[in-house]
């Protein structure tokens, strides 16, 4: 297909509790795999799907969490995090398990009206 | 104008599907091009055959049904978030050793691919959800 369009998943969701980051994120793998222009931005309780070393053991739920780490080898290199949203949470990119590129909400917000797509969840 | 419409909420529960239905429909009677409704996360139940909603509410599976038959409208379901949410139709049954199958009609079942093919396609992606 050779039309190359640029596509934005919002994912604002925690990582558990529902499974809205999971399936974004399969949805980002397969958005990738047809060679689009992807970007990944992660806002409100949503940047916790990046925290590192998270372990999923003692609620028994599959920990999906470790493939963000792979997302470079999807060609996924736009990871946008809001600043807003990390501080609110006390969270800083160390926290973090991927390189992110933080950005403040107004930037964010000119970065999303850029796309062609934005899917969210 | 060629819309690729996502919905991402089940039926009842949440307005998307309702939102989404309204939104699709007047698309249609306006002359624009619906190329695929995707159903994705729990938006996957609205394409269960089995709902039985009461007599006095609307049926929101068969107004999608009716809808996709009076315009040859593309209903397509994740094939991984309707197999997780036990929404299959008589392939997907068979392949895994079941007897039942509980697809809606003029719904069909495929990947994620479908979604994304759909929105490089589309002069505009409208999703409905959270």
């Amino acid at each position: 297909m050779a039309t190359k369009k640029k596509i934005m998943i919002v994912n604002r969701k925690a990582p558990h509790g529902t499974i809205y980051a999971f399936e974004s994120l399969e949805m980002a793998l397969i958005t990738a795999a047809f060679d689009q222009d992807v970007t990944l931005a992660f806002l409100d309780d949503g940047v916790y799907q990046l925290v590192k070393n998270q372990d999923t053991r003692p609620i028994e739920t599959k920990n999906f969490t470790r493939a963000y780490r792979a997302l470079p080898d999807y060609e996924i290199e736009k990871i946008y995090v809001e600043r807003e949203s990390l501080n609110a949470r006390g969270l800083t990119p160390a926290d973090l398990a991927v390189a992110v590129e933080v950005l403040d909400a107004d930037t964010l917000a000119q970065r999303i009206m850029q796309q062609d797509v934005v899917f969210s969840a | 104008m060629k819309f690729t419409v996502l919905v991402n909420e089940g039926p009842y529960t949440h307005q998307a599907s309702d939102t989404a239905f309204h939104f699709t429909k007047a698309a249609l009677e306006k002359g624009h091009h619906v190329l695929r409704v995707f159903f994705y996360h729990d938006g996957v139940l609205n394409a269960t055959a089995l709902s039985v909603p009461p007599r006095d509410d609307r049926d929101v599976v068969k107004r999608w049904s009716t809808l996709a038959q009076q315009y040859q409208l593309d209903l397509v379901a994740c094939i991984a978030a309707a197999e997780r949410r036990g929404i299959l139709d008589s392939e997907d049954a068979k392949r895994h050793g079941l007897e039942m199958d509980n697809l809606a009609p003029r719904f069909r079942i495929s990947g994620l691919g479908q979604l994304v093919e759909a929105a490089i396609q589309a002069d505009r992606v409208v999703v409905f959800g959270d």
